[in-house]
């Protein structure tokens, strides 16, 4: 099992934190083991200008429970970064930056309008933890490479919706970046391939020629391969001559975020 | 002037579709057409038109919701039921719409300003007003909110906002209380507490007729009386729940008290025979128990209850536990970072209708035993997934006499560095002149005297203080901006957490490490005016910690705080004057001295009195063919799949998860949970326990064993090592105060001491809970006590070197050979299969031996199985608990979805019959497969032992059990599937 960073590129990622966000260590660590220089910053440290966004080329709002989830998932801290980061975010994409939403963090881009789109409560109105299978279907530097991917999902708001002309639109443009799809941990655990009622099966979307990339589930708790939900069967296969993976399924996509900028 | 927005879903609400479902369910699938919900903000606060307008837009997702001014209602419903919060009743919603608004319209509330949230459910159908209340019934907690049942008619009558706001008239004077009275009025003051200057009793101090005299004894010398706060911290700190009087007390066969010599005396017994490899860091004196993780990090752990607050408003109850013993983690030395939450649930059988009320009256009734379920799991739910903290481990039992108080084990594990700069961060001292700082929530009236306030002294305007509900996102910021921001500064010298007796307690045990204290009540922030000063001195109000910060660091502390938006604030600083001295508005209004605070309760003798219980065991009807009976084995509510629990509590964020709660190809629920703590290190923590009531009234000493045994064979099985695995207590008594019950206990304690001592894991930390009865009325009007079998939960925290050598408990490949580990005896008392067949026509005969625990035996099992881990011949393992050798042999075959063949003739031990060959719950064993080419040397290691290769797994989806050339059971994998998951699945 991989669990040490190769040698560090120069690349930085600014990963927000405060307000109930709760991943974003594991989304630091993520980018920290794809070679990248990743900080972990409160989000009013941007606001009071202690740190700044130009000095990243990444930037990530991980998941988590932003104001408990209260008045609707991502609304409070959406407004918290619009109201006194907005200007900041559209120079960052201006420069040709890269953006990514995991779980929270998607619901928080889509609240913000960076991403199309809408999340709301899972048909169960249930928080759901389980692994989902993926086909990537979009054109973003974040997928590069990726064509079926097996990540977990945990979440109680993650059904995308929008109104038919926007989702026609999606599609045209090769905006909906992620499916869910019936793969190998669905047959593995007999489960429903789509964890929440999303519409169209859709479990992430893009924006802004593919830089900007919410997705529901969560790449940074797919990292390791002791994280696969049958990892001990691959292992227990292993000592009879089958290969174990070196790492987790997610790192590809914060390798490609940090690759998509030369050394 | 009060506004209201009400924010509605312009698509498809999910939230009402499980709404309408429930409602129908309650009363009648014909009469519920539609449910439509509102959420309302009211915003007691003036507000400017374009303010209004900012406040909305914020508070509104522009594409899947719409929001109005003032109470939206439907073009067209039958009834609506609004549900808002009592006054003073935690408003997480309204807090944040605060917040929100602030920020979006950047405006600013007043003292006292608030923003309310509420929540309207608007049905059409056939439903009457007396439908509409049921429901209205199902939605609200009459002891935390309110709810209004109205139809069209609201249309003409507009009414005006309701805003629950807190009016109190509190007075700040202190009231000097004579003792010198007879005992009557003595008792009457404990019972019922000091009267206030219009002569209304406060609420019970719980001080008992001694305690009383010894005080008054003290003043006396002092020559004074004691004020009213004087009385109050006394009766907090000397309190059963914070002195741990019968633990610590003199007891028959114990003389220095059950504690000392079972629990601590265990572990400094442990400790000093391990010497060099001892890995307890900081055991039994912190707010958790510490032991070493690797050379760099200690890793923390306690486990507490909450029972009583959970039978009155379950969610409440539940998600103050979590979010509470988080704090443990957060208080233990300078602040451990949570890492892992852990849960336990002692419910009563969900088909228990029985209606049980408080008074006599009948005006107060316990809520049903499906909805306490509910409201537990929804609480444990939110408290973990809000607060990013992944729920690694847990179990669910069901037994009829958890009805009047459901039993709800929360625990925490921290993580924390050993060192930053020269300081190490495991211990704490507050120093003579550290300012007191409070971090978090603000003060308000919340668990003053506890549960024991009743609701019918609750009027309008007056809070709701017998139950709170958990704020985890205000808990969360100050946990991220200590934890991980101002400890490694080193900008405190010490902090605990504001549990039970809030300030008085921790304040007054910081006190200690510095040698005094004194503080400024009135600097104290309170949620609403009006709070009397003994009221803000042992408030119970949530998501508080006590800090000693030094001056020269107050400022750098200070501003952090508030750039994290976390409330921090000076309210006095440590002396070393020896004593605990409090004020307000500048007049002196307690002043005792540390050593009378602390070690002035004297501790009377307890004597025990053996309690036997004849129970007989049921007459067993040998069967041809056990399959049925496996088949309803696996559906009982003790044994079948819990994966709804597992599947809605966080287990993998943070991203160390290795062991899931629920593992294999069949979703099976699993013993013991795995997870790495620290990304970069391959190093995994282990977490398991063993929880046995059911043998408690056949054998104590037998029960406490079991729990043991159980708690370490499953860490072992999952593959913990028995060099680095400490235990945890928690004893959940009842009737404590009779003898019968405390020879119960010490019998319990005994067995506590002898097999930690055999098994060489220490104690770290625990907690007891004596008085687990509940005394109300039945729906007759009936007198009624129900008593919780007496509980102890073992927990067990282990560090194994490698996350790689987990084990998990599915069969793997067919062909590997199924061995089962240790011996196997007629051993059916109080096991899941005498309750099972008690049940159909032999009420209560759970009665036989209950499994006797040889400790030698299976620590040499262990150890060597847990060679068998390091040297990768093991492919699954799995520890025989309750439902016996049947149970775990189906949910290896159903984790693997692989069939098993299995031959019982020749097993170790002495069972014979063969209901006994597969249900008896003899502790020590472990079911494991192991791959053809590894099955030599797998033996060799065991040789002299007790273990049979008793078959092998298979292709073929089938579970066959056979005894020689005779079919015991036989199922299919989809059979018995079906069985294992049916029970749970509407939950």
């Amino acid at each position: 099992m991989k669990i040490k960073p190769k040698k560090a590129k120069k690349v930085r990622a600014l990963v927000f934190s405060g307000y109930g966000l709760n991943c974003e260590e594991e989304a630091a660590y993520g980018f920290t083991l794809a070679g990248a220089e990743a900080d972990i910053v409160h989000i009013n440290d941007i606001i009071d200008g202690k740190v700044s966004v130009n000095d990243y080329q990444i930037l990530c709002f991980p998941g988590g429970f932003a104001y408990g989830d209260d008045t609707g998932s991502g609304k409070a801290y959406a407004n918290r970064v619009k109201n006194h980061l907005g200007k900041d975010l559209a120079t960052f994409l201006s420069e040709g930056k890269l953006i990514i939403g995991i779980c929270n963090g998607f619901q928080i881009l889509t609240e913000l309008g960076l991403l199309p789109g809408a999340l709301t409560y899972n048909d169960s109105n249930r928080y759901t933890d389980r692994w989902v299978d993926l086909e990537a279907e979009g054109e973003s530097p974040w997928l590069t490479g990726i064509t079926r991917l097996s990540v977990p999902v945990a979440h109680g708001e993650g059904k995308f919706v929008a109104p038919p002309k926007e989702l026609a639109e999606l599609k045209k443009k090769k905006m909906v970046a992620l499916r869910y799809v019936k793969g190998e941990m669905c047959a593995y655990q007999d489960l429903p391939l789509n964890p929440s009622g999303t519409m169209e099966d859709i479990a992430g979307v893009l924006s802004h020629e593919g830089r900007v990339f919410g997705l529901m589930p969560h790449p940074d708790r797919a990292l390791f391969s002791t994280q696969l939900p049958h990892w001990p069967l691959l292992k227990e296969r292993a000592r009879r001559g089958e290969s174990f993976p070196e790492h987790g399924p997610g790192l590809a996509i914060f390798e490609n975020g940090v690759n998509y900028f030369p050394n | 002037m009060a506004i209201r927005i009400d924010v509605i879903s312009a698509i498809p609400d999910a939230r009402a579709l499980v709404k309408k479902n429930e409602f129908q369910g309650l009363v009648g699938k014909g009469k519920i057409r539609a449910v439509q919900i509102a959420d309302s903000y009211t915003i007691d606060s003036a507000l400017t038109k374009t303010g209004l307008t900012e406040a909305r837009l914020a508070l509104t997702n522009p594409k899947t919701e719409r929001s109005y001014r003032g109470q939206w209602l439907p073009k067209r419903f039958t009834r609506g039921i609004e549900i808002g919060f009592l006054p003073g009743v935690t408003d997480n919603a309204g807090n944040t719409a605060k917040e929100m608004i602030e920020d979006a319209a950047r405006h600013a509330f007043e003292p006292g300003e608030q923003v309310y949230s509420s929540q309207t459910f608007f049905i059409t159908g056939a439903v009457s007003e007396k439908d509409a209340q049921k429901i209205a019934a199902s939605l609200h907690n009459p002891l935390i909110q309110t709810a209004r049942v109205f139809g069209s008619e609201i249309r003409k009558e507009r009414p005006t906002p309701r805003i629950p706001r807190v009016v109190l008239s509190g007075s700040s004077k202190v009231i000097h209380v004579d003792l010198d009275v007879h005992d009557d009025e003595l008792q009457a003051l404990s019972t019922y507490g000091i009267r206030d200057e219009s002569g209304v009793r406060r609420g019970p101090l719980g001080l008992s007729l001694p305690y009383l005299k010894v005080i008054r004894s003290h003043f006396k010398r002092l020559g004074r009386q004691p004020t009213d706060i004087e009385l109050e911290t006394l009766a907090q700190t000397w309190s059963e729940h914070c002195k741990h009087i019968i633990f610590a007390s003199p007891i028959d066969g114990a003389p220095k008290g059950i504690y000392k010599t079972y629990i601590k005396g265990a572990t400094e017994k442990i400790r000093k025979a391990k010497g060099r490899k001892d890995f307890c860091v900081s055991v039994f004196k912190d707010n958790s128990g510490g032991i070493e993780f690797d050379e760099k990090y200690v890793i923390t752990h306690k486990v507490e209850t909450h029972n009583t607050p959970s039978a009155l408003d379950p969610f409440g109850g539940a998600i103050t536990g979590i979010v509470g013993v988080n704090r443990d983690a957060l208080g233990f030395g300078l602040g451990a970072k949570p890492v892992a939450n852990v849960y336990g649930f002692c419910f009563a059988p969900s088909r228990d209708a029985s209606r049980l009320y408080r008074d006599r009256a009948q005006r107060e009734e316990m809520l049903s035993a499906k909805r306490i379920a509910e409201g537990v799991i929804k609480g444990i739910n939110a408290g973990g997934n809000q607060s990013g903290i992944p729920t690694e481990n847990g179990f669910m039992l069901f037994d009829a006499s958890y009805r009047g108080k459901p039993l709800v084990f929360a625990g925490t594990v921290g993580l924390i560095p050993k060192k930053r700069n020269a300081r190490m961060l495991y211990k704490k001292k507050a120093k003579n002149g550290d300012y007191i700082v409070m971090v978090g929530g603000r003060v308000g009236l919340d668990g003053i005297h506890g549960a024991t306030f009743s609701s019918t002294e609750l009027n309008a305007n007056s809070p709701s203080t017998a139950v709170q509900i958990g704020d985890p996102i205000t808990q969360k910021k100050f946990s991220d901006a200590l934890a991980k921001e101002a400890r490694d500064l080193g900008l405190y010298n010490s902090i605990t957490d504001n549990g039970a007796g809030g300030l008085s307690s921790s304040v007054g045990e910081m006190a200690r490490e510095a040698g005094g204290c004194r503080v400024d009540l009135e600097k104290v922030p309170v949620k609403y005016p009006g709070l009397e000063p003994w009221q803000i001195w042992i408030s119970e109000s949530q998501e508080r910690m006590t800090l000693a910060v030094p001056p020269k660091k107050w400022r750098a502390f200070s501003a952090l705080m508030r750039r994290r938006g976390v409330e921090a604030t000076v309210i006095g600083e440590f002396t070393r004057s020896g004593a605990c001295v409090v004020a307000y508005a500048r007049k002196t209004i307690l002043d005792i001295r540390l050593d009378f605070l602390h070690d002035g309760a004297p501790l009377y003798p307890l004597r025990v009195e053996k309690r036997e219980t004849r129970t007989e065991a049921p007459k067993v009807r040998a069967l041809r063919d056990y399959s049925h009976a496996l088949a309803a084995m696996l559906s009982r509510e003790n044994l079948a799949s819990n994966e709804f629990l597992s599947r809605q509590f966080d287990h993998e964020v943070q991203s160390g998860s290795v062991l899931k709660p629920i593992q294999g190809a069949g979703r099976v629920s699993a013993e013991a949970g795995v997870f790495r703590p620290v990304l970069s290190s391959s190093r995994a923590v282990v977490l398991s326990s063993g929880v046995a009531p059911f043998y408690s009234d056949l054998d104590p000493y037998g029960m406490a064993a079991a729990s043991i045994d159980t708690a370490i064979r499953n860490a072992v099985a999952a593959g913990a090592s028995m060099d680095h695995l400490a235990l945890l207590d928690n004893f959940c008594w009842t009737e404590s105060d009779t003898p019968g019950r405390l020879w119960q206990l010490r019998e319990a304690a005994r067995a506590c001491y002898d097999y930690a001592v055999a098994y060489g894991t220490p104690y770290i930390s625990g907690k007891d809970s004596m008085f687990n009865d509940f005394k109300g009325y039945d729906e007759k009007g009936n007198f009624v006590q129900i008593s919780a079998l007496p509980t102890l939960l073992i927990s067990t925290i282990g560090v194994m070197e490698n996350a790689e050598n987990a084990v998990s408990i599915d069969a793997k490949c067919p062909g590997d050979f199924l061995y089962l580990l240790g011996e196997t005896h007629e051993e059916l008392g109080g096991s899941e299969f005498f309750r099972m067949i008690a049940e159909h026509g032999q009420k209560g005969k759970i009665g036989g031996r209950v499994p006797k625990v040889e400790a030698k035996k299976n620590l040499k099992l262990y150890k060597t199985f847990e060679k068998a881990v390091r040297e990768e011949l093991v492919a699954s393992a799995l520890s025989v608990n309750r439902g016996g050798l049947a149970l775990a042999l189906s949910k290896k075959a159903l984790a693997g979805n692989l069939g098993i063949e299995a031959d019982l003739s020749k097993i170790p031990g002495t069972a014979k019959a063969p209901h006994a060959l597969l249900f008896s719950e003899s502790q020590g064993r472990i079911l494991a497969s192991v791959r053809p080419d590894a099955a030599h040397r797998f033996e060799k290691l065991f040789t002299g032992q007790g273990y049979r290769r008793i078959g092998a797994v298979t292709k073929k989806p089938v579970l066959s059990v056979m005894l020689a050339n005779k079919k015991l059971a036989f199922l299919s994998l989809n059979k018995a599937l079906a069985s294992y998951r049916k029970t749970f699945k509407e939950w």
